[in-house]
């Protein structure tokens, strides 16, 4: 049951993201090019329903499964390696048309060149394991 | 407005039709919620560097030497997610979808790309030839490589930062967002032209 409900998870995750086309290079193009509200609802709802949920949490302590009080972590201050970071993400995003969650999505629909995009992930996952400390964050 | 989608949700079809943003949005901040429900976070590119760190890479980069067991949780939230790539794909897709805007369509064929017709991705890219074209491979891999190192540089991806930090409200995640649009502009606004 442990690993059963994040298999679960995971399982209504990939065909949400089928479903609506969120894996698709078409959809992110067309939002680059702002000629469709889809993906831009998409990821305003979820915003949305991710604040609210959160915002109950915290106001009513809920506890998360095993009775522990939820912590979320903030993320780390800084800038240079968010807008960096986040530039060279969104060069990638938009090529590829593909995010991490939509490369494993695709990749187990049988989509096979996205192997290569999956290679160069982990290539460039370990190309700044390897800089990290030379880079500015 | 939520009677309008109430109304339209009742007369889908969810197995053939497109789900429409508003209910994959909250779909996708409901997963996000659950996730931290049972004292996880929600965030993809993660699961890289556990891939990275499981073939051994934390013996010769620092980076990749942290306990990567207490992440396996994630990756099987990763192979649930390919199962259901796998039978939405399959057993859900129907010719009527990916109905992208035709002014979307016609910039593409300017650039050589083919049209959806139901497809997730255009064969120019990712069709069966791809493997015997050097240009296709190098795109595939130096846009893989500008995800994976964009997404640890800036420490989450879509999941981590659009989705997850936005919704705590961090103003890290915000600065993120903002460098993966920008990034997406640059590339789709700019750079397409000269590489298609």
């Amino acid at each position: 049951m442990k690993v059963l409900k994040y298999l679960l998870v995971g399982f209504i995750f990939g065909i949400v993201l089928t479903k609506t086309e969120a894996v698709s290079w078409y959809r992110i193009y067309e939002m680059f090019r702002f000629q469709s509200f889809h993906m831009y609802g998409i990821i305003m709802v979820a915003i949305l329903t991710g604040t609210i949920g959160i915002q109950i949490m915290k106001r009513y302590n809920v506890k998360d499964i095993k009775g522990l009080p939820i912590e979320i972590q903030d993320k780390e201050k800084g800038s240079t390696r968010y807008y960096v970071g986040g530039l060279f993400f969104g060069l990638g995003w938009a090529l590829v048309g593909s995010c991490p969650g939509p490369i494993f999505i695709l990749l187990g629909a049988g989509f096979w060149s996205i192997s290569i995009v999956l290679f160069g992930a982990l290539l460039g996952t370990y190309i700044y394991g390897v800089l990290k400390d030379k880079l500015p964050h | 407005m939520l009677p309008i989608f109430a109304a339209k949700l009742k007369n889908m079809n969810f197995i053939t039709q497109t789900w429409p943003w508003y209910l994959s949005g909250f779909l996708i901040g409901s997963i996000m919620l659950i996730l931290i429900y049972f004292g996880k976070s929600f965030g993809m590119s993660s699961n890289l560097r556990s891939l990275c760190s499981m073939s051994g890479l934390g013996k010769r980069v620092g980076f990749f030497n942290f306990d990567w067991k207490a992440q396996r949780w994630n990756l099987v939230v990763v192979v649930g997610a390919m199962i259901g790539g796998f039978v939405a794909v399959n057993y859900m897709s129907d010719p009527s979808n990916v109905s992208i805007n035709p002014a979307t369509i016609e910039q593409l064929a300017k650039l050589g790309i083919d049209a959806p017709d139901g497809k997730l991705l255009p064969n120019a890219l990712f069709g069966p030839d791809v493997f015997s074209s050097p240009k296709s491979i190098l795109i595939l891999l130096i846009g893989g490589v500008l995800v994976g190192f964009g997404a640890r540089y800036a420490g989450g991806c879509t999941s981590g930062h659009a989705i997850s930090g936005l919704s705590n409200l961090q103003i890290p995640s915000l600065k993120a967002v903002v460098g993966f649009f920008v990034g997406g502009l640059i590339m789709a606004y700019l750079l397409f032209p000269l590489i298609f």
